[in-house]
């Protein structure tokens, strides 16, 4: 038991390794994109530690105590996270609907801590995170049934065999309606650029973020880091097959990664309206039609 | 007989050498809350996009106060934005840095004669690094940018030190300056 926990913490802290490198690969690919020549790789976790270095203030326990929950509810669930099929600290509790449940625990704590500062446009910051949590969660959910119902499990590792078992016959191909709508909530997920209504630097002053300085700001970085990596590893499992070994995991988690990276650094922001009406409009119907025609009709190509 | 001689350190030795490694990540992650009142505000944009690529320095613009390194003043401060600006500043977190751009925050420039504008900031908050100028060039104001690594490396951007040990000097000049500078905690009163 004492050796799962600490393999789990283990897991949690590859994420956090992998995705602070990967982000600060990608600012040089946005940067390049926009003919610049970027920061170093490296420099993600100079941010990191700045954060961690600097003294801050605090706006009530309230504030402080939230941050400590969402760092650890966000570690907490990254320890089920697997890396590969076999690569599982805690067999058989990797299920899908375990890392729904326990995210809400480092989202809540963000939000818990962001009202505590007392500043509105904290509130506004969090109001829209839940709202677009909200329009991506439904067309996401129905896709991920989708597979459940096909592979007859929800276990994360098992959806990964199952598809590798296949002949490596990927859900991102085999439903490719469900894999178009999975892109699209897993830019909404990760705050990608169209979908970045609740961050806005220049209109709501970062959300829910406004009041952070010093420290927590260091801790809501290394939280957002791993929830990164919870995100993109769960699509790379659910829809791309998940990887036989460790490299392939990381070959794919930065192609993914990156290429959200570059869709996104060539749009706007939506107004959280158009947000929501998005979801709820292409979206969802083709997450729709993809389970009416994957389950009824049994076209799965 | 090589041996390598083991000295305790003292307390101070420690904290010395965590606040030099500390002051590795704070000058190549510098994050700036841009307090754009003036003209040389325009300079700005080149020395950020990919003519001169700010973030190549680990330098970007931040949005709120808090999360910043170095404010930035660019041009003439009016009374009134003095009052912002004064507020602004103390809500920075530690270790922060004043960088005034353009010779308005020098000598008051070309406004100097105005009876609404000041005409010297480091009396009223204490600035680490000017770039001097009407308007400086972009070259110049990543300079005075690399400057301020320097300084923060040789140990001298020491201005928010200063800004405690003379706070009374800096809170007199306040008051002469604006009558009355009342910081107000608007959310928790």
């Amino acid at each position: 038991m004492i050796l799962n926990i600490l393999f789990g913490v283990g897991v949690a802290f590859f994420g956090f390794v992998l995705q602070t490198t990967v982000a600060g690969v990608n600012r040089k690919v946005v940067a390049r994109v926009q003919k610049r020549y970027g920061p170093k790789w490296y420099q993600e976790f100079l941010d990191i530690f700045k954060l961690l270095s600097k003294r801050a203030t605090t706006h009530g326990w309230i504030f402080d105590f939230g941050v400590i929950m969402a760092l650890g509810g966000i570690i907490g669930t990254a320890m089920f996270m697997p890396i590969t099929s076999d690569l599982v600290a805690f067999e058989n509790f990797d299920n899908f609907f375990i890392f729904v449940y326990l995210i809400a625990v480092g989202m809540l704590g963000m939000a818990m801590s962001a009202s505590g500062s007392g500043n509105p446009l904290a509130s506004i910051g969090v109001m829209r995170a839940l709202t677009t949590m909200l329009a991506y969660e439904v067309p996401f959910m129905i896709v991920v049934i989708t597979i459940i119902k096909l592979t007859g499990t929800s276990s994360v590792s098992g959806i990964a065999e199952f598809q590798q078992l296949a002949g490596n016959n990927w859900f991102m191909i085999a439903l490719p309606l469900g894999g178009i709508v999975g892109v699209m909530s897993l830019m909404g997920m990760l705050g990608k650029k169209p979908f970045e209504t609740y961050i806005a630097p220049a209109e709501i002053a970062s959300g829910p973020m406004v009041e952070y300085g010093g420290k927590q700001l260091g801790m809501l970085f290394i939280m957002h880091e791993i929830t990164v990596f919870i995100e993109v590893s769960l699509f790379v499992h659910l829809f791309l097959g998940g990887a036989e070994n460790i490299l392939l995991f990381i070959v794919k988690y930065f192609l993914v990664y990156t290429a959200l990276n570059i869709i996104s650094s060539v749009y706007g922001r939506f107004k959280i309206d158009q947000v929501v009406l998005f979801f709820y409009k292409w979206p969802l119907i083709m997450a729709v039609t993809q389970a009416f025609i994957a389950i009824y009709l049994g076209w799965v190509i | 007989m090589l041996s390598t001689k083991f000295t305790v350190m003292t307390k101070e030795d420690v904290d010395r050498k965590w606040w030099e490694i500390g002051d590795f990540f704070r000058r190549n992650s510098l994050w700036m809350l841009m307090y754009c009142t003036g003209c040389c505000a325009i300079e700005l944009p080149p020395a950020m996009t990919s003519a001169y690529d700010m973030e190549r320095l680990g330098m970007g613009p931040m949005a709120t106060p808090r999360q910043a390194d170095i404010l930035l003043v660019s041009g003439y401060l009016s009374l009134k934005t003095l009052r912002r600006l004064i507020y602004t500043y103390e809500q920075m977190s530690e270790p922060k840095y004043v960088v005034g751009l353009g010779s308005c925050t020098i000598n008051g420039g070309i406004y100097h004669d105005s009876h609404a504008v000041i005409n010297q900031l480091n009396q009223y908050i204490p600035v680490d690094v000017y770039v001097a100028g009407c308007m400086p060039n972009t070259e110049a104001v990543m300079n005075g940018f690399v400057d301020l690594m320097g300084l923060i490396k040789t140990k001298k951007a020491n201005g928010w030190k200063d800004y405690h040990e003379r706070n009374e000097w800096y809170k007199a000049n306040q008051k002469f300056a604006l009558g009355e500078v009342k910081i107000h905690d608007e959310f928790h009163e």
